[in-house]
């Protein structure tokens, strides 16, 4: 669907539910599209392609609140969305702090900066372009190495999605982006008879900055081959480095934490910490969704806000909190501009590209500074208690012997409060890369605990 | 692959009934058609457009014509899957009812395979234009060779989770009142609970599947889960806990011994104000206890996903070619029961529409077969075993679990324990996950204790076991009689898709597991 269908859409649902008495209707109307080939040892494994649309709806009667959501766009559909969400919000209790934005608070077009999201090529590639990037891929993969001896399979997608935003305080705002990926899953042999899996990606909002099929799949075949021979470690306390992978996951523990929803639900363990040391002066973290082409950006909020720049963390100080309006108002605050609409209706806070500020170290300097210790890639596991910040995770990747990868470790834990470990940053590396909304370029753990044998 | 506890959205719910719908039900329910036996509709407000008496009703020969399409470039099988799932959710939050929501979402996913290749397309409206479009889309992946669709003929599935009355048609009312009550009892049970969510989501899905090998078949998939979680607070300490259950129930779940809101409620409590006290973990390997029910997730991490017959038919699993080999300690016999009445992960059929039963895959240490989808087993030259599943139309089917269950043994549950001189016993468990091609697994404890002289001591904080899944099914030592299964709360994740689950399991004693504490030695 166009942009302005989508608006005309929305519009529609926000009237209706006015009509039917709502105090306050907010309407998203969404559409997207995709196409997603994989390959499998030279074989298309699976070819999917299909459009989406949908209709999301928040209503107020007062302060009582009601979501509703449908993918049926027939004159019964669109009518029950409305009716249902009306009558849900007659069963739901007066909240004294539900309500939309402040009108004056609402952003314009004219505001917006340009993100350059969308890439008006990748709709035009076909299967059989698909089907040979994957192929391309693995390909790659498979002739990299011989100990490379079998495969998950590569797949490449390509993603197109609009949605726009109508509320009856006067908001009206569309946006459109697309998204291509290509990943590659090679699975080699190991000597004790297991089976060893790596993989590598890449993903991009346009086609023309994807890497190249044949250097993802060679990235994937040096991943998993050097996995080869991994053990244990016996329990010690030692340096941990996470890789960019790896430490993204730790920044989105934080993100949770951050999130204004967990402080005011006091489900987090950052609940009265503004403006407290929160981590080492050697971390700045930004919630940045200004940056061009990259996957979290956004010209507005969920609610309809001029989206900003926020500084959480600088100098290893807490300086915000992501907060949307009700959050905000939870906690006598302001909105930072970080409502998220999911396609269901419901807002909270989000982040949107969330980044861990690169430091000046190469990643080969902060290995060579680390005598030993333990250099992690993958994470397994839940193992995150937010309320408490108690971490403990399955981790693998490689010891690190006189400053350089040695051997492949897997099935060790790493545990440490992560109000601690964050304080015991004492490297950033220079290594960003935002392929991922949350990222973080290489850091390393002055000390932790791995368990293993 | 993973599993984790079901997320609360922060909405939903369902509704009153209305009169003209009243009548609609009425309706539909005595001219169910295509040799179905009991059927009750959807719920009496909401009817799938595909259903017999729907705006679109779909029957064999319309199933049969858009087949037909699907096969047109050739291609060796076809199906279609119709869905209309609606849900709805309410969250009781701060002493109110926050918010409300509900949900629908509708479709058909139309696949064609040909050889190992499959296209698959999906279409949100059922006007025949858009379905045929559809057809023809998936079409694409097929050249040459192929056989028509044969006809089609109703199958009758069996009743496993048979309910009085769809909780979508009970009164918003009465939901909001079993969440009041939850929330009340959370408060009172304790001065330190100084926080109380809880939350009710609920959900009915109905299905019809037509294959080009003959089969039509419907199912109606109740599905509800309720959560409490609490937090306590003791000056600045912070801990929370959760419990919660479900199943293909209706309301009736709360009705079952130790099931109602007050139950849920003290045990978030409870086990949060046990956590409150809880100790630094210790770190490396030692003896294991896992308590009966929950850990259940050991089955479905360490071997259950590595049993999916798709990792096996690529060889990328490490139970690939080990069928009739020792492959756990002899204690060990491990089965997936899809028949389960009003379990979780029960199911009538499968996504590709046929119907499972109990499968046997370990017996005493022995591998004896894994879950098939139908692609699978062709190429194992075998039966499928209904473990089809798909988590909605906008998705492929791949062999899945159900309820996967270690069987009970021998042992008192209380011996057990006397007989670990130092090491962990594991009660509540957050998640897992696995890597399927080494069995590497991990598993995330929300309640665990400190096992001293034979006695449960000390709560733990919050800790990781970590181990391969061969490994620990080896070591195996000790199994309790003493089978529970977990309360329905648990998703698996594979591949992107996320599906009910249910695990079980006895008692269980695990001579050497890596625990991921911080206390060294």
């Amino acid at each position: 669907m166009k942009l302005q269908e989508l608006e005309d859409a929305a519009a529609q649902v926000v009237e209706a539910a006015r009509k039917a008495g709502a105090d306050v209707a907010e309407a998203v109307a969404r559409s997207g599209s995709h196409l997603s080939a994989k390959v499998r040892l030279g074989e298309p494994e699976l070819v999917e392609e299909a459009g989406s649309r949908s209709l999301g709806l928040r209503v107020m009667l007062g302060q009582r609140v009601a979501v509703t959501y449908t993918s049926d766009l027939s004159t019964f559909g669109r009518r029950r969305l409305v009716e249902d969400a009306i009558e849900l919000a007659r069963l739901a209790s007066e909240d004294p702090f539900a309500g939309p934005p402040d009108p004056d608070q609402l952003s314009r077009p004219e505001q917006w900066p340009p993100l350059d999201t969308f890439d008006p090529e990748m709709g035009a590639l076909e299967a059989d372009e698909a089907l040979r990037r994957a192929r391309a891929g693995e390909a790659a993969a498979l002739a990299f190495d011989s100990r490379i001896t079998n495969s998950e399979g590569a797949t490449f997608s390509r993603a197109a999605g609009g949605s726009a935003l109508v509320t009856s305080g006067g908001f009206v705002g569309s946006t459109e982006g697309t998204y291509a990926s290509l990943v590659v899953n090679p699975v080699a042999d190991d000597a004790d008879g297991k089976k060893r899996q790596g993989y590598h990606w890449d993903a991009k909002r346009h086609l023309g900055d994807l890497a190249a099929p044949e250097a993802v799949g060679e990235e994937a075949a040096r991943r998993t081959l050097r996995k080869l021979g991994a053990t244990k470690l016996a329990t010690e306390e030692m340096p941990v480095v996470f890789d960019p992978d790896a430490a993204r996951a730790i920044l989105g523990l934080l993100a949770g934490c951050v999130n204004g929803s967990a402080i005011w639900r006091k489900s987090s363990y950052l609940v009265d910490r503004l403006g407290t040391q929160v981590a080492s002066e050697l971390v700045r973290v930004v919630d940045d969704p200004l940056l061009p082409k990259a996957p979290g950006s956004r010209a507005f909020d969920g609610e309809g806000l001029l989206s900003r720049r926020n500084v959480v963390v600088d100098g290893g100080v807490l300086r915000s909190y992501l907060l949307d309006t009700y959050a905000a108002r939870k906690l006598g605050m302001q909105s930072t501009a970080s409502a998220s609409r999911g396609a269901s209706g419901g807002v909270g806070p989000s982040t949107t590209n969330f980044v861990l500020q690169p430091g000046d170290l190469s990643r080969e300097a902060l290995l060579a500074d680390t005598p030993r210790g333990l250099y992690v890639t993958e994470m397994m596991g839940f193992g995150f208690n937010a309320v408490t910040g108690d971490f403990s995770r399955g981790a693998s990747g490689f010891l690190i012997e006189g400053g350089e990868l040695a051997q492949p470790v897997s099935e060790v834990t790493i545990s440490l409060n992560i109000d601690e470990l964050l304080k015991r940053i004492d490297a950033v590396a220079s290594d960003l890369d935002l392929r991922t909304a949350t990222a973080s370029p290489t850091f390393r753990v002055s000390a932790m605990t791995v368990a293993g044998r | 692959m993973f599993l984790h506890r079901a997320q609360d959205t922060t909405l939903g719910s369902p509704q009153e009934r209305v009169d003209g719908d009243r009548a609609r039900y009425r309706r539909a329910f005595p001219r169910a058609r295509e040799g179905l036996r009991v059927r009750w509709p959807m719920t009496s407000r909401y009817l799938a457009p595909f259903a017999s008496e729907g705006t679109s009703p779909i029957d064999a020969e319309i199933a049969r014509k858009l087949l037909a399409v699907a096969l047109e470039h050739g291609g060796d099988y076809a199906d279609l899957f119709f869905e209309y799932a609606v849900s709805g959710s309410y969250a009781f939050d701060e002493g109110i009812l926050k918010s409300a929501g509900r949900f629908v979402a509708m479709g058909l996913g139309v696949r064609v395979m040909h050889g190992d290749s499959t296209g698959y397309a999906y279409v949100e409206d059922f006007d025949f234009g858009a379905m045929k479009h559809a057809a023809k889309t998936a079409a694409q992946v097929a050249a040459g060779g192929g056989a028509p669709p044969q006809p089609v003929a109703a199958v009758t599935p069996p009743q496993r989770y048979p309910i009085e009355m769809p909780s979508l048609d009970v009164a918003g009312e009465e939901k909001r009142a079993l969440l009041q009550r939850a929330d009340a009892a959370a408060r009172a049970a304790d001065p330190l609970v100084a926080k109380v969510t809880a939350s009710f989501h609920e959900e009915m899905r109905e299905i019809l599947i037509a294959t080009s090998t003959g089969r039509f078949v419907r199912d109606t998939q109740p599905l509800l889960r309720f959560g409490v979680r609490a937090i306590v607070e003791k000056g600045d300490r912070r801990q929370a806990g959760s419990s919660g259950g479900g199943g293909r129930f209706g309301l009736e779940y709360f009705e079952q011994p130790g099931k109602g809101p007050e139950d849920h409620a003290r045990e978030a409590v409870r086990q949060a104000l046990v956590m409150l006290d809880a100790v630094e973990a210790p770190a490396g390997e030692m003896e294991v206890v896992l308590g009966p029910g929950d850990s259940g997730i050991l089955l479905h991490e360490a071997v259950g996903h590595g049993l999916e017959a798709d990792f096996n038919r690529k060889g990328t699993s490490n139970y690939s070619g080990q069928i009739g080999q020792q492959v756990a300690s002899p204690l060990c016999t491990v089965v997936d029961d899809a028949t389960l009445h009003h379990a979780r992960g029960s199911i009538n059929v499968d996504d590709e529409g046929l119907v499972p039963e109990r499968a046997l895959l370990i017996e005493e240490g022995i591998l004896r077969g894994y879950m098939q989808d139908r692609h699978s087993a062709q190429f194992f030259d075998t039966k499928p075993t209904g473990n089809g599943r798909r988590e909605s139309f906008k998705s492929h089917p791949m062999p899945r679990m159900t309820n996967t269950a270690l069987l009970a043994g021998q042992d008192d549950p209380d011996d057990i324990i006397k007989s670990v001189k130092r090491g962990v016993y594991a009660k509540r468990f957050g998640g897992g996950q696995v890597d399927i091609s080494n069995g590497d697994f991990v598993f995330s404890l929300t309640e665990g204790y400190l096992i001293e002289d034979g006695k449960i001591t000390a709560p733990l904080k919050g800790v990781n076991l970590i181990g391969s899944g061969p490994d620990v099914m080896r070591k195996v030592v000790m199994l309790g009689h003493d089978l529970e299964f977990s309360d329905g709360i648990w998703t698996c994740g594979k591949e992107g898709q996320s599906v009910p689950v249910g695990v079980g399991c006895p008692t269980v004693k695990i001579s050497a597991v890596t625990v991921g504490g911080t206390q060294v030695g």
